[in-house]
């Protein structure tokens, strides 16, 4: 990247999981049959009228105050008129001139440095429906409704962002933020959270503003990342092989891992902005908004700076547990009742997640809970199961759902503390390794570990360390 | 006398005491319709049965000793752009011509529950966009005071047939003077509420600042009786006022001494046909004798009322109209044979081939208006000059408590007069626009005659003084004879009606 940085702004929507939609009564949901979720209002059937669901407002004043943002007292809702036939009404609720919040931030940790990005604006809208082409009878298009309607944030931020890396940590902050406030499912590929990024490229330490590109259908994090950096070379190579980069809008193929032309020149688009008609200004008090920032959660850098203090936990654990509300809850559930928190922050950041990304499972989706985790934590304490055990043993739960004791029991893999067991093998084991045992009487202490190791296969991983460990020195 | 030349308020005694059935009454009205309606052509679609069965289930109910209040077995006509469940609502368009809602109005739901018996869906200007009623895709409606003249509009349909006895009332909708002009036209009492007192759900917007639905009764007791039913907070509203609404038959005493009544002066030069001037001045000194206290005032932004309307209430149109596009219901343009129409073709066919010329008019102002790089020229300019208006009244109205002017400033056009001249049709609204761009409530009366064909006097009040407006009103009306002529309309005999049936 030597001699040029990037000038990255992204625009993000996220869906918002009220009950209803965002001016009906019609439930809010994902994956319904098409056009079930719909009424005459949705619909946009002659004379209906939209109403506002507080919910939506209160969610956005949520988000703006937790992005640092000013809530505007005096907000209203425009018409963004054109014509789609995935938009019933020919024109979509959204808000112009006075957006509900604006002038915000968000700080991201890069690799030990921080950076702010401004949040220009977040403003409610509705979403519209969607084409499906060519099904059923080729060469028609039908249209599925059951989207139009749902309460959607735009979060527009400044353009700060210098690298895709950043990028995608701004994203992933993002995504915590409004998981923490209970929001949005925050789904990329099912669209519940989509982005679209502007990119252009200019000499280092400069505050040129070169030709910007816009780039979507981005439907991962990592294509975030990777659709930024693919494009930053494509643009670096233009301007030094001394060519013009073009405004053009660019869709991310991720199987080809390039970005290409969708649209090339922006369309003069004119949307005819104006007030709805059908919508009171929203005017919010001091004393509204007050209550809904008391109402806030606590967000991901007061929790993760919160575990630190209180739990004596590394930054890095700190981190990763609150990047996610709920493996943070997950973590906290388990520390309430197993106090000692490294341990737990070990088994919670290695096993479990480990399991839940090769499941591609949520924590809420495990069927692991915090009091298998702490049951299997005091069987290792009472020495009932090692720690060698307790990975099968937690494998185990994660996979059936099955307490600890039972797996246990079912498994016979309660470890053997008994000396009189284990006399037998460890003699056997002595007599085989000969050699090994006159190594380790002439000083060689790893010889040891072998043995150890010898008894443990024997045992099938049963045996008790350190008894074992004791019997060995005893013995030889 | 026949049922259908009464009143509301007179059948309701009628059926309280027991003298007729609602279905005799509906019976009436509907041969009526019989006899009359060749030459007044009111009724886009009669509901008889659903009518009569109406009628019958209130008489039912009265057997098992029920009051179900002052509208219940009342038959009354619905303007055709608002929503009946069941029954198509056309808005006097090729672009709704088969559109059968799933829902009602919110007016219309209030309506049934009152037990009213709904005779059908009446005509109208296409989409309530014009001041005749000539601009129905299907066919114009007469005037019954004189056949070879319009009824005036949008309400045309509504404000024809309450005067020919072919509804006892009807709901129309006001966005500039739909109530009032009509009414002026055709003789009888249109209200138009305060913008948020009467719900908007389900009436097929126009221009959404401006619509309200209100009334086209024969007297003011039965306007204030309507108002009862229709008045109130709807959920499904959010620019509905939450709010208690009064008894508005309370405020007719046939009292108005000491209310304070301004004159707007400008409402009486030039543009005024004289002998109408005469007749309304005659009105206003009327309002004096009975005690009210009578000075000139001016309005000084009414000149620009007509040209900011016909920017603003195009521009809301242009927006709501857009849905009209072919997709989910409604008029689609057919298919060629063999070829398919791409998107961009069928949008542009469905809404060349549904939409009427008023209304394409008045959706490329409203584009237009909108369009970046015009905004601030128009729309904008307009909003501030609607500022000014509310301003002027503001003004006004701490002065006085009542505003009179002619309703309209001439009398009935001969039916396609004006049909070519469309800046002269938008002048017919030019003493009633202001009060909408205001959101004030207005009613027309029965003043006088000029040459035979009626005259009407509008009262414009503050926001949410209905009650006042009742009022005087009222003592007017009980203190003239105008309310009770009845147009010297014939038709068919009842016998022919139902041989041609």
């Amino acid at each position: 990247m030597a001699g040029y940085e990037a000038v990255i702004g992204l625009e993000v929507h996220v869906e918002l999981r009220t009950k209803t939609k965002a001016f009906c009564s019609c439930p809010n949901e994902f994956g319904s049959e098409p056009n079930t979720n719909v009424c005459p209002v949705c619909l946009a059937l002659p004379g209906v009228l939209p109403v506002l669901n507080r919910s939506l407002l209160e969610y956005a004043v949520q988000v703006g105050l937790a992005l640092n943002c000013e809530i505007a007292p005096f907000s209203k809702f425009d018409r963004k008129n054109y014509f789609y036939p995935d938009l019933p009404k020919a024109y979509q609720i959204s808000q112009y001139d006075l957006p509900l919040c604006r002038n915000g931030y968000l700080d991201v940790e890069v690799d030990g440095y921080t950076r702010r990005v401004g949040i220009t604006r977040v403003h409610m809208e509705e979403d519209a429906g969607k084409l499906l082409h060519g099904e059923g009878n080729p060469g028609y298009s039908l249209v599925d409704l059951n989207r139009a309607g749902v309460p959607l944030l735009e979060i527009v931020t400044e353009p700060d962002i210098r690298t895709p890396e950043e990028a995608r940590l701004f994203l992933e902050n993002l995504k915590a933020i409004l998981q923490y406030l209970d929001v949005s499912d925050c789904k990329m590929e099912e669209g519940s959270l989509r982005c679209d990024a502007n990119v252009s490229l200019r000499p280092a330490g400069t505050d040129v503003l070169n030709t910007k590109v816009e780039i979507k259908n981005m439907n991962s994090f990592r294509a975030v990342q990777r659709a930024l950096e693919g494009e930053v070379q494509r643009q670096r190579s233009i301007y030094e092989s001394g060519g013009v980069v073009f405004q053009e809008t660019r869709g991310w193929d991720e199987d080809r891992g390039i970005t290409v032309v969708m649209r090339s020149k922006e369309e003069a688009s004119d949307y005819r902005y104006f007030p709805d008609p059908d919508l009171v200004p929203i005017v919010l008090s001091p004393e509204e908004v007050e209550r809904l920032r008391r109402s806030l959660p606590e967000l991901p850098v007061a929790r993760r700076e919160r575990l630190i203090r209180d739990y004596g936990l590394p930054a890095y654990d700190a981190g990763v547990l609150t990047a996610s509300r709920d493996l943070a809850d997950f973590f906290e559930e388990c520390v309430r009742v197993y106090p000692d928190a490294k341990k737990v922050s070990n088994w919670v950041m290695g096993e479990f997640l480990r399991l839940l990304n090769s499941q591609n499972l949520e924590v809420k989706q495990a069927k692991l809970s915090p009091s298998h985790l702490v049951e299997m934590l005091q069987l290792m304490d009472e020495g009932i199961i090692s720690g060698k055990i307790a990975k099968t043993v937690f494998e185990e739960m994660f996979n059936t759902g099955k307490r600890a004791a039972q797996i246990v029991e079912e498994k016979g893999l309660v470890q053997i503390s008994d000396e009189g067991e284990l006399a037998g093998i460890v003699e056997e084991v002595l007599a085989a390794h000969p050699q090994v045992v006159d190594d380790y009487r002439k000083g060689k202490r790893k010889a040891l570990g072998f043995l150890v190791g010898q008894v443990m296969k024997r045992t099938k991983g049963k045996a008790n360390p350190q008894l074992v460990n004791r019997m060995l020195e005893e013995r030889i | 006398m026949e049922l259908f030349e009464l009143t509301a308020h007179e059948l309701a005694d009628l059926i309280r005491r027991g003298e007729v059935s609602a279905e005799e009454i509906a019976d009436s009205v509907l041969r009526r319709i019989d006899q009359v309606e060749e030459d007044v052509r009111a009724y886009l679609t009669v509901t008889r049965d659903r009518a009569l069965a109406a009628a019958r289930a209130v008489d039912a109910r009265r057997q098992k000793e029920e009051d179900s209040g002052p509208l219940a077995g009342i038959p009354v006509g619905l303007k055709d752009n608002l929503c009946t469940q069941g029954v198509r609502t056309t808005c006097a368009s090729r672009m709704l011509e088969n559109f059968v809602p799933p829902y009602n109005a919110t007016v219309v739901e209030k309506l049934y529950q009152a037990g009213a018996v709904v005779t059908g869906k009446l005509n109208m200007d296409e989409f309530a966009m014009g001041s005749t009623t000539e601009y129905s895709a299907f066919f114009p409606t007469r005037n019954p005071w004189d056949l070879s003249r319009v009824p005036g509009g949008s309400s045309g349909g509504a404000a024809a047939a309450v005067a020919a006895g072919e509804a006892i009332y009807a709901l129309g909708s006001d966005t500039g003077g739909s109530i009032r002009q009509p009414a002026s036209f055709c003789g009888v009492v249109g209200m138009k509420p305060t913008y948020g007192l009467v719900s908007r759900y389900g009436l097929v917007a126009f221009a959404s600042s401006l619509d309200q639905v209100g009334s086209l009764t024969k007297d003011v007791r039965d306007c204030a009786l309507v108002l009862n039913a229709i008045a109130g907070h709807d959920p499904l509203d959010s620019t509905s006022v939450p709010m208690e609404v009064p008894d508005y038959t309370s405020f007719l005493t046939g009292e108005m001494k000491g209310k304070r009544i301004g004159v707007i002066k400008e409402m009486f030069d030039e543009g005024l046909d004289p002998e109408m001037a005469e007749v309304v001045k005659k009105g206003v000194k009327k309002l004096e004798e009975l005690g009210g206290i009578v000075e000139e005032c001016s309005f000084p932004h009414a000149e620009y009322a007509i040209a900011i309307y016909y920017i603003i209430a195009p521009a809301e149109a242009s927006s709501n109209l857009a849905r009209f596009d072919g997709i989910r219901y409604g008029y689609r343009a057919n298919q060629e044979e063999g070829k398919e129409l791409d998107l961009q073709e069928l949008y542009l066919r469905t809404r060349s081939e549904g939409f009427g010329p008023e209304v394409k008019r008045r959706i490329l102002v409203g584009t237009y208006a909108l369009s970046s790089g015009y905004y601030d020229a128009y729309y904008l300019k307009a909003l501030k000059v609607r500022t000014l208006i509310r301003e002027d009244y503001r003004r006004l109205f701490q002065n006085f408590d009542l505003l009179v002017s002619p309703t309209a400033p001439c009398l009935p056009f001969p039916l396609g007069e004006k049909l070519d001249d469309p800046i002269v049709l938008y002048l017919a609204d030019v003493y009633t626009v202001p009060v909408n761009l205001a959101g004030l409530p207005a009613i027309s009366l029965p003043c006088g005659f000029v040459r035979g064909l009626p005259v009407g006097m509008q009262l414009i009040a503050p926001a949410f003084k209905e009650g006042d407006l009742l009022q005087v009103a009222y003592a007017f009306e009980q203190n003239t004879p105008y309310h009770k002529e009845r147009p010297p309309l014939q038709g068919k005999s009842p016998a022919e009606a139902v041989e041609g049936g």
